[in-house]
This record gives structure tokens, C-alpha cells and sequence, in this order.
């Protein structure tokens, strides 16, 4: 009888949680975060639960490569409230396929337009906002002061300066500047800095959107600009991923690295600290460019077929508070996009990024793998990479990268 | 009276009792075939047909006709593919007579010699991904061994995986060495079907070294050699995890081979163009048809003469 009575008041109390469910709303929430980040986002979803008991985030983690191939397939098949994704060109196919929602009223509603002014460039398509956008990082370049110290080089503040250091680097047999290009993309980040400081903004965006012929004079003058500090760029870089790189700057083999500001971790666990590693812009090479800079941004989605769009548009427009922005930026060492959010200032290396991002005039480029579309962006970074070791080729992979660029932009 | 039956009459067989005889095998075949149907044969079409089509995976398929195979034959990473699995292929045999070799050298009888000859099997057992990882460390640059090795020998290290023209055979050397373990075991149960009545016989005929080898030995062993062969053409055409582990097919695409490279089309992050990939894979089948229909003819041939 007891044994009755206990089961009895189990299927009750099942019967209430249901119908607690039943008035709660869910919206699932797709990721591809790396454990910290995901801690920081689930510390955000119970912040937004609280303040919305009636909705529900469920959320469920993907690998971070994996994720890259799931997304096609969930967002045909059984599509989620809210994904994770980037900005620019990297949403364009599923803009373009119909496949995400256009929130420009949430940007219209909680006046996105000016709290995220400095990415909304690179949210918009066809004059309409497809997502928010919740974090960045900067790009420049990462040195290591004892080597600067070592032979008596200054910061450099051009270009010019920065290859006569290059020479003081050399006669100390030590790689002036390091990348690692296993995986193709580091090279991307020097081309990216070295066309917009030598170019500039617009006319790096209209090579990128393919609307500018790679044998351009204009890219020839970045290449040769390339081409002067080529001898200088550690050897083998094309067989070392970029943490093996950042490994010869900790031994004090190499002086600079062209990187984004997630290197500041891998510097640090191999032994730097804040009064060996110094961050600076990429040095001026034509005083007649106005600055531009590179961070790419991570953005949060609806998918088309989302099943749940007005709570996933409460949760986006959460997402774009400063108060949000600047809890998860906090929690994960990136900057937040939101203009009324906070930085931590005793971390040098993101004050000084948050700095340079806010103080930029010629606009942020996202990456070239996201900028220019995936296809185009494999073949001009193996192209990168084959100058970086014969620069004798270049106008061989040029006359590659225009092919492609006519045959990929129809 | 007598009743003389009609054949209508007759005791009636019924329709399976009648075809069960041919019905039979069908039977037990069919779920076998059905997979076989669904899962090879109608994918080999559908990727045919894909092949004619410009699709993206999400977008609408647009119809191009031999525009994918066009292009494929003006590009350069395709050639560049091409070229290395013609490499994989002929320096893949190796293993074959390597094999071979070491299968003789283990096959006595010494202490502790199923230890030897465990220790040679190992690296057939371990995964090609750890295989490719232990080659990556042994050429890296800067800490690799080989590179410490060419460093203290020519005072200037060589890496093998950033270096164009080597790399290829980096990778093969690093697939050799598992396949080179598979080719011995093979010889090796080989070599112990070999008719001990047959050595001493050539024996008593004064045959010795290279010649019993030549003439006795190898055509017994004829079968363990087409095995051999037949799983390393396979496993050259394979050549995809070495690849992506190693080198993900740079430095700038020259260590693709025709699988990496449409893995990269169909399938990686810079690519999505499925039908582009669906043509490289409708050329690598025609190259594996070439070997497979070589083969089956022989083992078809094999088994009429045997009859």
C-alpha cells in the first residue's frame, strides 16, 4: 500500500513538471564552443532563463571543425532556434540560400545599429542585418621583448623601420618575423595586414568580393612589399602548425608574429608573461592609407526554419546587450562588440586591443577566409604560402589566383 | 475399377516446391545484395549523375554536362593529384619485394623469434593516423629527429613535409612502413605452405641462394604475391589519411592525391562543390576499375584453370 501511495505521488509530481513544461517555451541553441567559452555561455543562458522564466535555452555543443560540416546539413533537415556561425562572406551561401532569418528588426528594436556600429558592415547583406554579432578578437603583431631587447631594436612604427630591425634580428640568427602555414590560414593574416596597410580598406574589400583583378598593380605592390621582408620569415614554415611557431618566439628564436589575440594564451602557458610579450599594430606602410584593422567576428543566428523565432529573437537581442557581451567576453579574453560594454584593463594585451579596434577609421576586415568566399580563400592562402617560399613564382600564382577569381565570382 | 489419373490430376507441386531449387541462393543472397545495391552500386551512379551538375549542397543542383570534367582536366591540382597517386602507386609496390624480404629473413627458427616477428607486425596494428603523426614528429622541422639527423650531418636540416618535391615521399615512407608489415605476414603464411619436399629436392639438384629463391621458392608463393599486390595497389589508392594527417595536401597542394583532393572539393570547409568532387571520384573509380576488373579477370581465370 505504501508502495502505491509512493508511486502515486511520483506520477503527480511527473504530471505537474509536465505541465510546467507545457507552459514553458523552449528554443534550442546549436554551438561549437571550446570549454571555456561554453562555460561562459551556459553561465549567460541561466542569466537569460532567470530573467525570462518562461523560455528555455537548450543548448547543445559541437565540435568546433565538426560543426563547420553539421551546420549545412541541421539547417535543411531539423534546423535549431539559434546557431552559432561568423560574419561576413562566411554567411553569405546560407543567406543567399534562404537558410538564415533576417532579424533587422531586432537590430531596428533595440537600436543595434549604433551599440554594434563597428560590425554591422559585416552583418549586412542586401541591406539586411542576418544575425548579431557578440564577439572579436584583434589581430597584429605579438613580440617578444627580450629578443627586442637583445639587440637593441625599437618598436617599429612603419614598415621601413620594421625590416631594418629585421637585419639587427638576422645577425642575431633569429626569425624576424614567424608564422607557421601547415594550415594555411597564418599566412592569410600577414597578406590581410599587408594589403590593407599598402591599399587600404575598400580597395583589400573589392579584392576580397573578387571585384578587383588579382594581377592589379595594387596587389603587386603588396606582394612586393611582402617580398622584402620574405627573406626574414622563419624557414620550414610551411610544415609547422602555428603553435609550433608560437613555441620558437617562447624559446626566443623568433621576434615577431603576425597573429590574433587567442595566441596570447598558447605565448603564455609556454612561459611568456606580460613584461615579455608585447602587442603592437601593424606597422604603417603607406602614411596615406587610413588605418584599417582586422577581427573577426563570432555571430549567433535564426535559421530559416527555426520553430520558435520570437523567443530566439528575445534571446538574440539579449545576446547584443553590453551587459551580456561584456559577462562573456570577460569569462573568455575576447572583446565584446557592443559599444556600452567593459573590458578587463589589467589585461594589457585586450585593452590595447579594444583600443585599437574602437579608435580604427578605415574599417575592420573579418579574415580573408571570411571575406573572400571559401574556395577563393583556399587557393589565394596556398598561393600565400608558396611566396612566402619562392617568391620567384609570383607571377605564376597571380595569373592562379585571377583564374579562379574569374571563374569562382560568376 | 481403375482411375487412370488426368494430369490434371497429378499430385500438384506447388510454385515453390517447383522453383526452389534456383530460388534458393536468391534468397540468401538478397539481403547481402540489397546492401551491396544500396549502399556501391546506386551511390557509383548517383555520383556519376552529380558529376554532370554544379550544386553547392545546399543551393539548386544546375546542370553543366561535361563542364566538371573540362575543368578537371585543365587543373592543376588535378594533374597535381594525378601525379602523386602515379608516385603512391609505383613506390607503393616496394613494400611488396620489401616484404618479401624480411618475410624470408624471419622465417627460421630462433629463440624468441615469434617476438621479432610480432614486433615487425606492429605497425600494421597501430592506426594510419598514428602512424602519420609518429612520420610528422620524426621530419618537423626544428625538433623532428630526421631533421636533428640532416642538421648534425650537413649542418643544415631538411624538412621533408615543407619541401615540395619531397614531401610525397615523406608521406609514402610513412605508409610504407605499416604496409611493408602486412606484405610480411602475408609472405610469411605464405612461406609456410611452401612443400618441404620440393626445397630438398632442388636442394639434392644443387639449387642455392637467389636461384631456389627464383625458381622454387617465388612460384609457390605466387598466391601470397597477388594478395600482396592487390592490397597495396589498394591501399596507394587509399592514400587519403597519411595525406590529411601529415600534410592536410600542402605545402600549397603538392602532396594532394586524387581522394584528398576531392575530399577538399566535396567536403572540406573551403569547399562544397559537389558536383566538382563527385567528377575526381567518377575518375578515381575509372582508375581503380582499370586494377579491379585486372583482377577479378585473373582470379576468374585462376578458378576456370583450376576446374
Amino acid at each position: 500500500m505504501l508502495q502505491f501511495k509512493k508511486g502515486a505521488v511520483l506520477a503527480l509530481a511527473l504530471l505537474s513538471g509536465t505541465s510546467a513544461i507545457a507552459q514553458q517555451r523552449t528554443i534550442t541553441y546549436y554551438t561549437d564552443y571550446d570549454p571555456i567559452p561554453l562555460a561562459a555561455m551556459e553561465a549567460l543562458i541561466a542569466d537569460f532563463e532567470a530573467a525570462n522564466p518562461d523560455i528555455k535555452v537548450t543548448l547543445q555543443n559541437f565540435d568546433h571543425e565538426g560543426y563547420k560540416t553539421a551546420i549545412r546539413n541541421f539547417l535543411t533537415t531539423d534546423a535549431p532556434d539559434l546557431a552559432n556561425w561568423y560574419a561576413g562572406n562566411r554567411m553569405a551561401p546560407f543567406v543567399n540560400a534562404g537558410q538564415f532569418m533576417d532579424v533587422s528588426d531586432v537590430w531596428a528594436a533595440n537600436d543595434l545599429g549604433t551599440s554594434l556600429a563597428s560590425a554591422q558592415a559585416s552583418m549586412t547583406i542586401d541591406g539586411k542585418q542576418w544575425g548579431v554579432p557578440y564577439t572579436y578578437y584583434q589581430w597584429g603583431i605579438y613580440y617578444n621583448k627580450s629578443v627586442y631587447d637583445q639587440v637593441g631594436a625599437k618598436v617599429p612604427a612603419t614598415w621601413d623601420e620594421f625590416i631594418a630591425n629585421c637585419e639587427l634580428f638576422k645577425a642575431a640568427g633569429i626569425d624576424c618575423l614567424t608564422t607557421g602555414t601547415s594550415a594555411l590560414w597564418p599566412g592569410a593574416g600577414i597578406f590581410d595586414y599587408l594589403d590593407l596597410r599598402t591599399n587600404g580598406y575598400d580597395y583589400h574589400m573589392s579584392l576580397t568580393a573578387g571585384k578587383t583583378p588579382w594581377t592589379d598593380q595594387g596587389v603587386r605592390n603588396t606582394f612586393a612589399e611582402w617580398a622584402k621582408v620574405q627573406p626574414y620569415i622563419t624557414a620550414n614554415h610551411a610544415a609547422i602548425d602555428w603553435q609550433d611557431a608560437a613555441a620558437l618566439m617562447v624559446q626566443g628564436k623568433a621576434a615577431n608574429y603576425v597573429m590574433g589575440n587567442f595566441a596570447v594564451g598558447v605565448l603564455k602557458e609556454g612561459g611568456m608573461t606580460n613584461d615579455t610579450l608585447g602587442f603592437m599594430a601593424f606597422p604603417t606602410i603607406n602614411p596615406d592609407v587610413v588605418r584599417a584593422e582586422e577581427a573577426p567576428t563570432d555571430t549567433v543566428h535564426i535559421p530559416a526554419g527555426a520553430k520558435n523565432p520570437e523567443d530566439a529573437k528575445t534571446f538574440l537581442a539579449y545576446m547584443a546587450s553590453a551587459e551580456a557581451q561584456t559577462k562573456w567576453n570577460a569569462a573568455v579574453g575576447q572583446l565584446p562588440i557592443n559599444a556600452g560594454s567593459t573590458v578587463d584593463t589589467s589585461d594589457p594585451f585586450l585593452s590595447a586591443g579594444f583600443e585599437l579596434l574602437s579608435t580604427t577609421k578605415g574599417g575592420i576586415a573579418q579574415f580573408f577566409d571570411r571575406d573572400a568566399p571559401a574556395e577563393m580563400a583556399k587557393i589565394g592562402m596556398e598561393g600565400f604560402q608558396e611566396f612566402m617560399v619562392y617568391p620567384d613564382h609570383l607571377d605564376d600564382i597571380l595569373n592562379r589566383l585571377e583564374e579562379a577569381r574569374q571563374r569562382i565570382y560568376k | 475399377m481403375t482411375v487412370a489419373f488426368t494430369d490434371a490430376e497429378k499430385p500438384q507441386r506447388s510454385w515453390w516446391r517447383s522453383n526452389q531449387q534456383w530460388l534458393t541462393p536468391w534468397l540468401f543472397l538478397a539481403p547481402g545484395l540489397a546492401m551491396f545495391i544500396l549502399y556501391v552500386i546506386w551511390p557509383i551512379f548517383s555520383s556519376f549523375q552529380l558529376s554532370l551538375y554544379d550544386y553547392d549542397g545546399l543551393g539548386t543542383k544546375v546542370w553543366l554536362g561535361w563542364d566538371n570534367y573540362k575543368e578537371l582536366f585543365g587543373d592543376r591540382a588535378f594533374k597535381t593529384s594525378l601525379k602523386n597517386n602515379v608516385i603512391w602507386l609505383v613506390m607503393y609496390m616496394l613494400a611488396v619485394p620489401l616484404g618479401l624480404a624480411i618475410a624470408i629473413f624471419l622465417n627460421q627458427t630462433v629463440r624468441g623469434i615469434r617476438i621479432y616477428k610480432s614486433l615487425f607486425f606492429f605497425p600494421f596494428v597501430i592506426s594510419q593516423v598514428v602512424v602519420g603523426l609518429i612520420f610528422s614528429w620524426f621530419y618537423a622541422p626544428n625538433f623532428g629527429l630526421l631533421y636533428k639527423l640532416t642538421e648534425m650531418l650537413t649542418g643544415k636540416g631538411t624538412a621533408i613535409l615543407a619541401n615540395p618535391e619531397l614531401a610525397t615521399y615523406g608521406i609514402i615512407a610513412a605508409g610504407l612502413w605499416p604496409q611493408i608489415a602486412y606484405c610480411m605476414i602475408l609472405y610469411l603464411t605464405g612461406l609456410n605452405n611452401v612443400a618441404p619436399d620440393q626445397i630438398e629436392a632442388a636442394r639434392l639438384d644443387g639449387a642455392k641462394g637467389l636461384k631456389m629463391l627464383w625458381y622454387v621458392i617465388l612460384p609457390q608463393l605466387r598466391p601470397a604475391t597477388f594478395i600482396a599486390v592487390v592490397v597495396t595497389v589498394i591501399g596507394a589508392l587509399r592514400s587519403f589519411d597519411l595525406v590529411s594527417i601529415m600534410t592536410n595536401g600542402g605545402p600549397f597542394g603538392s602532396t594532394r592525391v586524387l581522394s584528398y583532393y576531392m575530399y577538399e572539393q566535396a567536403l572540406s570547409e573551403y569547399g562544397y562543390r559537389m558536383g566538382y568532387g563527385a567528377a575526381i571520384a567518377v575518375v578515381l573509380f575509372g582508375i581503380m576499375m582499370i586494377f579491379i576488373s585486372g583482377f577479378v579477370w585473373k582470379m576468374v581465370r585462376d578458378e576456370r584453370g583450376n576446374r
